[in-house]
């Protein structure tokens, strides 16, 4: 065990898939020598060789695209799209290929891989650097979605994921790329990607996050904790599509009371469905309407108001207590 | 092989380093073996035995039968819109003829020909059309994609394979198959790119058939030709006459030697849709029938049977054996596959992933019962 960051439990986990997977392939722009502009394929290429970790041609629908051929003709491509804003020129072949061969040819051809991309606002780069866009890929079937919340699960879902026959998008949280240190084990071990976790059990309040907004939770909860000292649950859903339904409406039911922080846009997002689901499937056992608190419909402003439009401390705790206090 | 050079619009390239011109790539002139009339121009040579030339011949009469049965069973409400393959015979014939069963083929939609020559049966062709996914599982002998409908953005799949070909030292090559409009979509720009840089064991393989739907090649491109946007890539361009399917077969075979040699190729055959774009297009509204009538004259079956007429391998009493048979096949096999039952309603779900999950599992259950109640 040593202590270490999620960019190197990522970095950790690819290294572990290159040794043991002879097909694994990791391409994108910039991941070789510089080791990708978050450092989390540094030192792959220098012990891989220049044809298993790949910088390619700055083209997010060549790199998507290749990754169909070279998974088809049994490569296991681990394709990185530098930031969340630049996916969409590749989220056509996402979208209308990778998603779909497996039902086009009664599972003649497949499509296995796992596709990383760092998403989320809170380090203050640039335009086009801060999307939070999960729900739109959750809400295309054929592709599961990952996202990990610290540095053990970075490294578990990754290495579970890299094993997976179906198509993965791994969002990575870059807000705590860098923020959180912990125990992770050195070998190989591997997290249920489709799975929740749950980190805490309690019976008074569900509380459901993923990815960056978990640490923000975290840090919001003791000041919560202060002035409602109330035994809650915390989920981190881990997997957006499929969701792990047994793992959050049994919750729900037990609780009655319900809280969803996530930083996305609102209007059809991932807390809506899940708030939805919930409420058709748990009416009877809640106490509370489902809270969603998430960032607002708008496009995530630049660095100085980015930080209003996520989910902040102060709304964070309002929300749980607008769901702890309603009777 | 002979070639002559002089009429051959082709760049030989002996390695990726060395690259020599013979020809300025904006000359817009046409690699051609036979002329209208079906003689042998310049004296090339083609290789190929007089068994091989009938199978070809076959072959093509065969596509164009299996075409127009599949059309009429479209005007018969048996099939969804079906995109024809008229006029482009030769091109479908050449380009299966070349790959051997392991290779790749990444067609685009309009490619019945081709994909059935390649071995995939015409009954899983039909089926398809029919709207029965099952038709798309195409046989584990050979190598063939599904069809693609968003125009291009298979190029960058073939691209993919080529290079992976490449990285385990496969013997075998990849054909994409595609029209003149897809050169104008990103796709085209970022697969020719890729396979240039990674060293592609591809054949962009452009049936330039003069029309996008109603869009002429004209107003896609302000290049010269097709095969001329190859050198932007540092690749080699070939333009061949699509008709002429013995130059198809020289141009392709020598595409192929190239990616053998991890060099990609764009070939350019320069066909003529005869056709409507789909059952569902009506091109009356947007082309003159004198230009359809003087295409016809250039159209690639006509021209290939005079010529196999010259060299006695065909007389008009073999000729009418060979389109009667076509049809009694292309009839039999249409009636297996109309007699072919729908897909199994629990399809859609089944084959969505490999692990499914409660969720898609209940929305499975729901749809049985909802069937089930009728």
């Amino acid at each position: 065990m040593s202590e270490i960051k999620v960019i190197d439990a990522i970095n950790n986990a690819l290294a572990i898939g290159l040794e043991k997977n002879p097909d694994l392939i990791l391409l994108g722009e910039d991941i070789g020598k510089q080791g990708g502009v978050f450092r989390t394929t540094s030192g792959l290429q220098a012990k891989y060789g220049e044809e298993r970790v790949v910088d390619t041609p700055l083209s997010e629908q060549g790199i998507m695209g290749a990754s169909v051929g070279l998974s088809i003709n049994g490569h296991l491509p681990v394709p990185e799209l530098q930031f969340d804003g630049f996916i969409w020129p590749g989220f056509d072949q996402i979208i209308n290929h990778i998603t779909r061969f497996r039902t086009r040819t009664r599972g003649r051809y497949t499509t296995p891989m796992v596709i990383r991309v760092p998403f989320g606002g809170g380090i203050h780069a640039l335009e086009h650097h801060s999307e939070s866009m999960e729900s739109i890929f959750s809400h295309i079937p054929g592709i599961n979605v990952v996202i990990p919340s610290d540095p053990y699960s970075a490294k578990g879902l990754l290495l579970d994921c890299l094993e997976s026959k179906d198509p993965v998008i791994f969002l990575e949280p870059k807000k705590i790329y860098r923020a959180i240190k912990q125990e992770v084990p050195q070998e190989h071990y591997k997290i249920d990607s489709k799975k929740a976790r749950v980190l805490r059990e309690g019976n008074d309040l569900t509380i459901i996050s993923y990815g960056a907004c978990m640490y923000d939770t975290k840090k919001a909860l003791p000041e919560f904790l202060k002035e409602y000292p109330i035994d809650f649950e915390l989920i981190d859903l881990v997997s957006l599509s499929p969701i792990d339904y047994d793992t959050i409406l049994n919750s729900a039911k037990k609780t009655g009371r319900v809280v969803i922080i996530n930083e996305e846009n609102p209007n059809c997002g991932l807390a809506s469905e899940l708030s939805a689901t919930i409420s058709e499937k748990c009416i009877k056992y809640l106490k509370a309407p489902v809270k969603r608190v998430t960032g607002f419909d708008v496009i995530i402003p630049l660095l100085k108001t980015e930080d209003h439009y996520l989910p902040t401390k102060t709304r964070i705790i309002e929300g749980l207590k607008e769901v702890i206090n309603y009777k | 092989m002979q070639i002559n050079y002089d009429i051959f619009l082709m760049y030989i390239i002996t390695n990726m380093e060395k690259v020599f011109y013979t020809h300025d790539p904006r000359v817009n002139s046409v690699f051609k073996v036979l002329d209208k009339e079906g003689n042998i121009i310049n004296n090339i040579k083609h290789e190929l035995t007089d068994t091989e030339l009938l199978d070809l011949y076959k072959w093509m009469i065969r596509i164009n039968s299996a075409d127009k049965k599949i059309i009429n069973l479209q005007r018969q409400g048996f099939m969804g819109t079906y995109p024809s393959v008229q006029g482009q015979e030769a091109c479908q014939v050449a380009a299966s003829f070349i790959l051997g069963k392991k290779d790749f083929l990444v067609p685009t939609f309009r490619e019945t020909g081709m994909m059935w020559a390649k071995g995939v049966p015409l009954k899983k062709l039909m089926l398809y059309w029919m709207g029965n996914e099952n038709g798309s599982k195409h046989p584990l002998d050979t190598e063939v994609l599904p069809i693609c409908i968003p125009v291009g953005s298979h190029l960058p799949h073939a691209q993919g394979i080529g290079w992976s070909q490449r990285l385990k030292k496969q013997e075998e090559i990849t054909l994409c198959s595609f029209s003149d409009g897809a050169t104008s979509e990103g796709d085209f720009h970022a697969a020719l790119n890729f396979a240039a840089v990674f060293k592609s064991r591809t054949i962009f393989f452009c049936q330039n058939n003069e029309f996008a739907i109603s869009t002429k090649t004209e107003q896609q491109t302000k290049s010269k030709t097709i095969a001329e946007k190859a050198f932007a890539y540092g690749m080699q361009g070939i333009k061949v006459d699509g008709n002429d399917v013995l130059a198809l077969i020289i141009a392709l075979k020598e595409a192929k030697e190239m990616a053998k040699k991890n060099i990609p190729t764009l070939v350019e055959a320069k066909t003529y849709r005869l056709s409507d774009h789909t059952t569902t297009d009506n091109a009356k509204l947007y082309r003159e029938e004198l230009e359809v009538k003087e295409k016809l004259e250039e159209e690639p079956i006509s021209r290939f049977e005079k010529y196999l007429i010259s060299l006695n391998i065909l007389d008009q009493e073999k000729i009418e054996k060979i389109k009667e048979e076509a049809k009694q096949e292309v009839e039999t096999i249409s009636k297996e596959a109309l007699a072919e039952k729908d897909p199994e309603l629990t399809e859609m779900f089944d084959y969505l992933l490999e692990e499914t999950y409660p969720e898609l599992e209940s929305q499975k259950q729901a749809l049985l019962k909802e069937y089930s109640n009728q």
